[in-house]
């Protein structure tokens, strides 16, 4: 049964093809280098500790609800309800933490989590049992727990001084040398590399994406697999809501306004294939630091915040586009 | 005692009110290779993924060891130790080969981690007893599809299962790497595991099976020892039926050559097709799903280019790039799947009959609805399409009543070849009638007919001559006078030298 590998010949141009295919996050990575020189060149400032500090501390969000969003899309699913949980869940904690301001800083998060989880759980149950697709469900969500934030607040917005000084500290304390916020970023990221890429579980959300039939096949319970990223993804945006409210030191009615389109944006940005049964944990960070910057940078060179939203979807378009066209050029290289 | 490691008693299914298994009964021995024969629909699959927990009967009983059990899904078969090859490629392509092997049951270390060392080892060592040779960290999509079956195959050996279905695992193999399998399934079979064979090549069933089990129109037919039984035996199991006299074929002088296809090929589908087609007549084309007919049409039809080869047009030359180019040389295309190619469900009949004439129903790009309607509205009386009016949507409407929208749609376009791909699946007898009787009427009026169809009866009853396929080749021509079922069905699964999908 001799078979011979790969296909004999292959053109160079397809050969560069597949060598970007393949290391997605090289060309990424020379993409946010070129845009720091040359933002560099403009802004002198851009290229400081301290302006890294910040870019890092402003991603730490993104990066947290971007890798739920990644193991969602991974299955070719999508969470748009992302922000409107955020904005829920930040509501309601910042409520109770007014209410209680000497709630410890971990229950805040365990509680964040708790309730995010729950809205998660909905989600997952409409697109499983409901067999409702992703995208609509999830629409629909997104205007609900939009809604219940402004019944649950009646149109109130909690400021910063009615917030303890101790939870105003649990994001950007740096009691370990860099903002909790950030380290936590760093935490979940290694957990989620770790479970995507060493576990059975995490596999399967690869499988699930990649060939549902096949999966069905190979006796993967896909819709227990799907159920579990929904629910992940509400658990790491309550994770964020409440990282969300300590930062900004307000809960408001329109928190987190729009966020969703940012994760899908730093998801496939970073070479998560929109299609499914692709994506790297590496390359979603870097899609986010790359966002980050352009939005440090367009504000250091003075470019007006109009722009930088017109930046941010020339990008997503740019990513999906490149994206689709490697993909077939790989595929047509098959035969 | 039961003897029986597998028995099946009476199972049942149905698919949205449609039967597709009756009372079907089937029994599996320890170092058996069991083979399963059928025509195309005539349930083998269906009751392979009914063992394998895909599918759940609707009645019926299984057995396995003796016990009655019942599988919610495939990883509860795969624990009893029931492994599948599937007829459809069923690998993951973003995941490498190693990995499409194992998923599901990647070994893993006490803390749940998955141990990625001894994955590669044991995916090494499998493919090596195997004797395949694959880069273990190739992403499935890819390979090639004979590669894509070795891995299939390699993780249905993976399993270690007591019972082995192979839904025609050689489809894609060349005779060397079928024989390999071959002598690996000769192997398995020496330890005691048993096994379910299915697949179209006879000789394939005479060389590596004990017994034989045989389904006609999702029933039971007979099992035999398969030493006990002849090829042409099996065939006339596997047909059965008679022709009843529902196919009015009229006689009709066939016209001058008005298309001759010469040595076409396209690479990957089919090869060195070679026939004429003359007005007034229809010319079958008979085989199994997947020899490669609806290539050859839609090649015709310029929806894929052949890679050689010639087509002529009374006698000229062409090269059909287009659809578009096709209908304006007078051909007519009526696809396969109704739904996906041949009808647009939610616009409505006038809609849908007009698409192809747009043009000719404008003027400076403003489209004439009065035109239209009235084309519509003459071609959907003519065709007999039962609808409360000309603006119900196609989707309301019955499958035969698509079919004859689709068929109306594409006699508006007033073609001279009209190419039918199994025009009368799926559809109710009365319409399938009609059908036929329209054919054989288009055909007296001197156009020129090119039907593919499944249905050996439908074949046999309207052509004029028959060409047979078989995996891309062309295995077979036949006159109306000498063509029987038994010598189509035995073109139609012969085997040939060299697979073309290497």
């Amino acid at each position: 049964m001799t078979i011979q590998n790969a296909p004999a010949t292959r053109s160079t141009f397809t050969n560069l093809l597949w060598t970007i295919a393949r290391f997605r996050e090289a060309g990424i990575s020379l993409f946010i280098l070129i845009l720091m020189v040359a933002v560099t060149l403009r802004a002198p400032s851009f290229l400081t500790v301290d302006n890294f500090e910040d870019i890092l501390l402003n991603i730490s969000i993104l990066v947290i609800v971007a890798l739920a969003q990644t193991m969602v899309i991974i299955t070719h699913g999508i969470d748009l309800s992302v922000s409107s949980m955020i904005g829920l869940v930040a509501m309601m904690v910042a409520f109770v933490v007014k209410q209680n301001p000497e709630t410890p800083g971990l229950l805040a998060v365990l509680m964040g989590m708790a309730v995010g989880s729950v809205l998660g759980i909905f989600n997952g149950l409409i697109i499983t049992y409901g067999n409702v697709p992703p995208i609509i469900a999830t629409l629909g969500t997104l205007t609900i727990y939009r809604g219940m934030v402004f019944y649950y607040s009646q149109g109130t917005w909690i400021n910063s001084f009615e917030l303890p000084a101790n939870f105003k500290l649990l994001s950007k304390g740096t009691p370990l040398g860099l903002p909790n916020m950030v380290i936590i970023a760093i935490l979940v990221a290694s957990l989620v590399y770790y479970f995507l890429n060493h576990t059975r579980t995490g596999r399967d959300i690869f499988a699930v994406g990649s060939n549902p039939e096949a999966a069905q096949y190979a006796g993967i319970r896909s819709q227990r697999i799907i159920f579990l990223v929904y629910l992940i993804s509400g658990v790491l945006s309550g994770l964020a809501a409440v990282l969300w409210v300590s930062r900004f030191e307000s809960a408001q009615t329109n928190t987190a306004l729009g966020f969703e389109l940012q994760t899908v944006a730093a998801s496939v940005v970073g070479g998560v294939s929109i299609s499914g049964g692709m994506g790297t944990i590496p390359g979603v960070l870097l899609g986010a630091l790359l966002l980050g910057i352009i939005q440090n940078s367009l504000t250091l060179i003075r470019i007006s915040p109009f722009w930088q939203l017109a930046a941010q979807g020339l990008l997503i378009l740019v990513a999906v586009i490149s994206d689709r066209w490697i993909l077939s050029r790989v595929e047509r290289t098959k035969l | 005692m039961n003897e029986n490691i597998l028995e099946l008693k009476k199972i049942s299914k149905s698919f949205s009110g449609v039967e597709v298994l009756h009372e079907v009964s089937f029994s599996l021995r320890p170092g058996e290779v069991h083979a399963l024969l059928g025509e195309n629909g005539a349930g083998k699959s269906t009751l392979m993924k009914i063992i394998t927990g895909v599918h759940h009967p609707d009645g019926g009983e299984i057995l396995l060891n003796g016990m009655p059990v019942h599988f919610g899904d495939t990883r509860e078969s795969q624990q009893a130790g029931i492994a599948a090859i599937y007829q459809e490629l069923s690998l993951f392509p973003d995941l490498d080969v190693a990995e499409n092997i194992f998923i599901g049951r990647q070994p893993v270390t006490l803390g749940g981690r998955i141990d990625w060392r001894k994955l590669y080892t044991e995916a090494d060592k499998l493919l090596a007893s195997l004797g395949v040779h694959l880069e273990l960290k190739q992403k499935a999509r890819n390979l090639s599809i004979a590669q894509q079956q070795m891995v299939e195959i390699a993780r249905a050996f993976s399993i270690n299962a007591r019972v082995l279905i192979m839904d025609e695992p050689t489809s894609s193999l060349t005779l060397k790497e079928a024989a390999d399998l071959f002598r690996l399934v000769r192997r398995l079979k020496d330890d005691g595991a048993a096994i379910i064979f299915i697949s179209h090549r006879l000789e394939e069933l005479f060389e590596l099976s004990d017994r034989v089990t045989v389904l006609r129109d999702g029933a039971y037919v007979d099992t035999r020892p398969v030493k006990d039984v002849t090829r042409d035996d099996l065939i006339r199991m596997m047909v059965g039926r008679t022709i009843t006299d529902m196919f009015p074929k009229q006689d009709v002088q066939a016209g001058k050559v008005v298309l001759q296809v010469d040595h076409l090929t396209r690479e990957g589908s089919f090869r060195d097709i070679s026939f004429e087609l003359r007005q007034g007549e229809i010319l079958g084309m008979a085989g199994l799903i997947g020899a490669g007919r609806t290539n050859v049409a839609r090649s015709l039809f310029g929806v894929e280019l052949p890679t050689s080869g010639t087509i002529r047009l009374d006698g000229r030359e062409i090269r059909i790039t287009s659809p578009q180019q096709a209908i304006g040389l007078g051909l007519a295309y009526v696809p396969e799947d109704r739904q996906l190619h041949g009808l647009i469900p939610p616009m409505n009949i006038t809609t849908n009959i007009g698409l192809p004439m747009l043009q000719v129903y404008s003027r400076r790009g403003w489209l004439r609805d009065k035109v239209e309607r009235s084309a519509a509205f003459n071609a959907a009386r003519q065709m007999e399409v039962r609808a409360n009016n000309i603006w119900q949507n196609a989707r309301e409407l019955s499958g035969g009543n698509q079919q004859k929208v689709v068929l109306a749609k594409w006699l508006s376009t007033k073609p001279r070849i009209l190419i039918l791909d199994e025009p009368t699946r799926g559809i109710d007898v009365g319409t399938k009638a009609a059908v036929h009787a329209l054919m054989s009427k288009l055909a007296s009026e001197g156009l020129a007919i090119l039907l593919i169809s499944s249905e050996l009866p439908e074949v046999l009853g309207m052509s004029d001559r028959i060409i047979v396929m078989h995996e891309g080749y062309m295995t077979g021509h036949f006159t109306r006078a000498e063509a029987t079922q038994e010598k189509i069905i035995s073109a139609a699964t012969q085997a040939v030298g060299t697979g073309i999908a290497s």
